[in-house]
């Protein structure tokens, strides 16, 4: 039988719970077991679950349940310590393929064939071993590709909050990600913690339609899936990711969504331990706990294969300073924010490049990359485009009478910027190319010599002015 | 005769054990039957509390424990600099060559190069009286540092044998030396210091010398002084590891130490990738040859990365032992601190704000307070500076939580970085208003000898006026722009012009990244020069507008392009345009600066 983590050799058997305590068993009288050891357990009607030690002492073991405690007594209960660490199978086999959120398939196809078994955890690439990331994917989407651009082998979250389309960008971006002038595409690895079954349903459906299906491994821990299992997902689907990076060479994309979902379960396991909370009652080790997720990705000397991550959280009350967006973008290599009030005013997709940044993008731009002007347009966007915004806040004081003409250029700007630069349709693919040309198109519209992030070379080669083509409106 | 105990109880990096006789605080322990690297930090009784550098998943109570009678130590001799350490001084290039691209555990790694043999000059001959921290030799560790062997710790006497072999391994003897007790000790060039135990010296000394950046806000307005403490506390993406890399860079110390506690692992990369590329603008030799890299990444156990930072600091105290001047930066402290809270939770420790432990306070003093200018030991004493630079990472870009309040305790320097700014793309990101340095008084000397006499001023004056344009936008934001009086919207603009011109510098620009402090000077005073004219021409019924659009404000906002071998003759010229722009606008030529 395929046993997604379920590596099961013989095991010793107790019957000895003392006590239950939310996702927690205390199992007492036990001898010899590992710390971070899988367990079974099996429940009083027959059922099985699995479970990870997670304190251990002479006499007593401490158990994390993943599929919860619900219907579990002390009496009837039984525990078999395994002696194995949780463990997954990986192989190619796995693309095309839809598991739950603890590595089983659910698609009712034939079993896949295991290469290898793989430690859940994985292990910290070591520092000195990665390889900077520097090739540019082209998402297709201006707002990320000319401000915030991503690069193959980042961790890069999507920072969203209820109700807000990100589902419908990544969506997008999983189809129209590429890489100009290397044709191999993407592996997809997508990982849900807790999402309605709808917005599962939608995700797949886009890679279906676009036939990126055949090369995608779900994972999928569905909002009426047991919680516990939410910290178990994120690590099943990268270490599948891993093998299929490190071990096949191919490019993957790992999509991880909702990463508060995931944050919950760990704040339920810790009340469940009466742990010392850090903020607002998370754990102080979810730093710790969160990185080892967002540091697998990246790349390594050597080996051909990457791995980019998308994360996806939704922000509580859209507030950036929560720990879980808070904690993330400590990590992460920038932070992509879908903004509600661009959204309330009709945008897509309703990013806000302002709070928005990718890391990495200093090193994946520019002259051979993706254009040699991309920097300074970016940098002029940028500056312009908070100029309109900050007088935009004006504005609604003192109205627009007051501005100088300066001023008012600037609020146009910003209002052409969003509508024309930020604004794209659900299927328009732009290339790098298309989106710094309606960078230019709208920098047209400022004095020159106020293009001061751009350096002189630049502007003389590629100014709508001097290039005598696509001359945006007079300034 | 080796000391065995028995594990009870794993919990995550924290391990107790019994039966281990004669236990000490902090002694380094071997944890399991894999011996994993441990160290006590709890002795109560007959059981010890152990923290264990390495994951401890497989674990199981009974297995062993080995006390080493050893404290935990880092191993200080030729061979450090260019190296890349995890967090207990473990060579992440070995660990690589033993198990691969992915660090398992139980990995042992020698510190140094132990078949290296170093060309050796020694400076005692025999019958000569040594004491501690005294050279015996010296060996040329790269170009351009000279590694200095000293007589280690709680060692002096006669020497009375001198290795006349030229080429010398790290633990080939160099010297005999006869203590006053009548034994003979051999002096090689390695020996091992207790990571938590600051190295002696003779006595502080005050600092006098700025350390030089070429960052332009901190070598004018914040600036640190060589022996120094600074803080620079900011959400995520407001730049401190940015600021770090920079200092790391081109801050003109002898020897830099760079601390990866707890962050990223490419950045890490991105370092050991550059600055085998870049040069030290002082010597010319690629900046590897200064630097030493310790990186406990924060997917690595989180025990090591609480020794990374006294790894760090314990490896500058010993090159300033040598009479260099040291800068060490940790990116970032807040991770430490949350290592400390980690293994303070699982000790079931009374926890204080945060969940932090009581004594988070006395911890961040204690590691900034190993920074300072010393006199050495020694009969003939150096003088050697270690200047630190935390970075803090408040979560939730809060500056009221416990780390950032007891770091800024004990810094003499506060780099407070805004989200506002970072948000505006305004790099550095550093807040002029609530940022501070207190050493103004222990440089003025130096700044006002070596660099401009009036530096102070120059500096006092930008400053006074971006708060007068902080006031004035208040204003703005109120009553709307039409309230200000011309003289009052020149204050914007040259502020703007502060901001933008001067203030802004981008780390990734190949000339910009770097400006050397004459420029800076250069450049301010240019822009208070502009400031003069434009306040006369405001007098005389200019327009703000006209005045700020003269061609010559296009070249003041392209002054940080200039390169190095033409900026003083450029600015020059600049000066000059100002001048004869405004006497065609009928201001004339503004005597007495
Ligand atoms: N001096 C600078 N010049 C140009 N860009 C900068 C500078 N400082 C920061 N940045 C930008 O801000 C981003 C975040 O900076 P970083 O130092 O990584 O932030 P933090 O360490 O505070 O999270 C960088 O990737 C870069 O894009
Ligand atoms: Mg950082």
């Amino acid at each position: 039988m395929y046993r997604g983590v379920n590596v099961v050799r013989a095991g010793k058997m107790y019957k000895t719970i003392e006590s239950i305590q939310g996702p927690l068993l205390f199992v007492k009288r036990t001898h010899d077991i590992a710390f971070g050891e899988y367990v079974r357990i099996v429940a009083p009607d027959g059922s099985e679950r699995r479970g990870q030690v997670l304190e251990v002492a002479q006499n007593y073991a401490l158990i994390q349940v993943f599929e919860g405690t619900e219907g579990l007594n002390a009496a009837d209960t039984k525990v078999i310590f395994t002696g194995e660490t949780l463990e997954v199978p990986v192989s190619t086999d796995l693309l095309g393929r839809i598991l739950d959120g603890s590595g089983h398939p659910i698609d009712g196809l034939p079993d896949p064939i295991p290469e290898d078994f793989r430690d859940v955890n994985g292990a910290p690439i070591n520092p000195y071993c990665r390889e900077y990331p520097r090739e540019p994917i082209q998402t297709g989407i201006s707002a990320i590709d000319g401000m915030n651009t991503l690069v193959r082998g980042q961790k890069l979250p999507l920072f969203s909050g209820f109700g807000l389309p990100h589902n419908l960008i990544a969506a997008q971006i999983l189809r129209q990600a590429t890489v100009p002038g290397k044709p191999e595409a993407f592996v997809i690895v997508f990982a849900a913690m807790g999402i309605t079954s709808d917005e599962a349903r939608f995700f797949i459906e886009d890679l279906r339609k676009s036939g990126a299906i055949e090369r995608t491994v779900c994972v999928l821990n569905l909002a009426d899936d047991p919680a516990i299992e939410r910290l178990l997902t994120p690590r099943v689907a990268l270490t599948i990711a891993e093998h299929l990076a490190f071990d096949h060479d191919f490019h993957v994309m790992v999509l991880l969504t909702d990463m508060t979902n995931y944050a919950e379960a760990l704040r339920q396991i810790s009340a469940a331990r009466e742990e010392v909370p850090g903020r607002r009652g998370y754990p102080g080790y979810m730093y710790s706990d969160l990185a080892s997720i967002y540091e697998r990705a990246g790349r390594i000397r050597g080996r051909k294969g990457t791995i980019t991550q998308m994360p996806i959280l939704t922000m509580p009350h859209d507030d950036i300073t929560h720990p879980i967006p808070d904690l993330t973008g400590y990590i992460t290599e920038g932070q992509i924010i879908i903004d509600r009030e661009l959204h309330k005013r009709g945008i897509y997709p309703p990013i806000n490049v302002l709070p928005s940044l990718s890391r990495l993008m200093k090193e994946g731009i520019g002259k051979g990359l993706t254009r040699e002007d991309h920097r300074g347009v970016s940098d002029q966007l940028y500056y312009a485009y908070a100029e309109g915004r900050s007088l935009r806040e004006l504005v609604a004081i003192v109205g627009e009478e007051a501005l100088s003409p300066r001023d008012r250029r600037y609020l146009e700007f910003a209002d052409r910027f969003e509508k024309e630069f930020v604004s794209q349709d659900f299927y328009e693919n732009r290339t790098f190319e298309e989106t710094l040309d309606i960078g230019w198109d709208l920098l047209a519209m400022l004095p020159e010599e106020e293009l001061k992030r751009i350096p002189s070379d630049i502007i003389k080669k590629w100014h709508p002015k001097y290039r005598g083509s696509k001359v945006g409106s007079s300034s | 005769m080796e000391r065995i105990g028995k594990i009870t109880e794993i919990s995550g990096p924290v391990v107790k054990a019994v039966g281990l006789h004669g236990a000490k605080m902090y002694e380094a322990v071997r944890v399991g039957e894999e011996e994993l690297i441990g160290e006590i930090i709890l002795v109560r009784g007959n059981e010890v509390t152990i923290q264990v550098y390495e994951r401890t998943e497989g674990l199981r109570p009974g297995e062993k424990v080995i006390g080493t009678g050893e404290m935990l130590s880092a191993t200080l001799g030729p061979g450090l600099i260019g190296m890349i350490y995890d967090g207990i001084q473990r060579p992440l290039p070995e660990i690589a060559k033993a198990v691969g691209d992915f660090i398992s555990r139980g990995v042992e790694a020698t510190p140094l190069p132990m078949d290296k043999k170093w060309k050796m000059k020694k400076l005692v001959k025999v019958g000569d009286r040594v004491e501690e921290g005294d050279i015996i030799a010296v060996t040329q560790e790269t170009k351009t540092i000279e590694h200095r062997i000293m007589v280690p710790p709680g060692i002096r006497g006669k020497i009375v044998e001198v290795n006349e072999e030229d080429k010398l391994t790290v633990k080939d003897t160099i010297v005999k030396i006869k203590t006053p007790e009548g034994k003979v000790v051999e002096i090689c060039a390695v020996h091992k210091w207790p990571v938590r135990r600051p190295r002696r010296f003779k006595r502080r000394l005050p600092p006098t010398t700025p350390l030089i950046t070429g960052q332009r806000i901190i070598d004018v307005f914040f600036f640190i002084a060589k022996g120094g403490v600074a803080a620079i506390p900011g959400g995520f993406g407001t730049g401190k590891t940015v600021m770090q890399h920079q200092l790391a860079q081109w801050a003109d110390a002898d020897i830099i130490v760079y601390i990866g506690c707890g962050e990223r692992g490419n950045e890490m990369t991105e370092v050991l990738e550059r600055f085998p590329e870049l040069k030290d603008p002082r010597t010319g030799r690629p900046l590897m040859e200064r630097t030493i890299l310790i990186a406990n990444t924060s997917n690595m156990p989180v025990a090591a990365r609480e020794a990374s930072i006294y790894t760090g600091i314990t490896i500058a105290e010993y090159y300033r032992d040598m009479g260099y001047d040291v800068a060490l930066m940790a990116d970032s402290t807040s991770r430490w601190a949350e290592a400390l809270r980690e293994i303070s939770s699982r000790l079931e420790e009374m926890p204080g704000e945060e969940g932090y432990p009581a004594y988070l306070a006395a911890k961040i003093a204690e590691f900034y307070e190993r920074a300072g200018v010393v006199e050495t030991l020694g009969s003939k004493p150096r003088v050697g500076s270690i200047s630190v630079v935390g970075a803090v990472s408040p979560q939730g870009g809060d500056f009221s939580e416990p780390v950032t309040q007891n770091t800024l305790r004990v810094v003499k320097v506060f780099w407070a970085l805004d989200t506002e700014l970072a948000y505006r793309r305004h790099f550095p990101a550093i807040n002029w208003m609530r940022s501070y340095t207190l050493y103004t008084e222990a440089l003025k000397k130096y700044f006002e000898e070596k660099v401009d006499r009036n530096f102070l001023e120059y500096r006092k004056k930008a400053l006074s006026l971006l708060a007068k344009e902080a006031e004035l936008l208040e204003i703005v934001r109120v009553v709307g722009p039409d309230a200000l009086s011309p003289r009052e919207k020149e204050i914007l603009e040259i502020a703007r012009m502060i901001r933008e011109d001067f203030l802004m510098q981008s780390a990734f620009h190949e000339i910009d990244t770097y400006c050397p402090i004459k420029k800076s000077v250069l450049m301010l005073k240019t822009i208070l020069h502009f400031h003069k004219h434009a306040m006369e021409a405001v007098k005389k019924g200019i327009g703000v507008d006209k005045i700020f659009s003269l061609p010559v404000t296009v070249k003041i906002s392209r002054m940080k392009e200039l390169p190095y071998d033409v900026y003083e003759k450029e600015i020059a010229l600049i000066n000059e345009e100002i001048d004869k722009e405004f006497s065609e606008m009928g201001v004339p030529t503004c005597i007495g600066e």
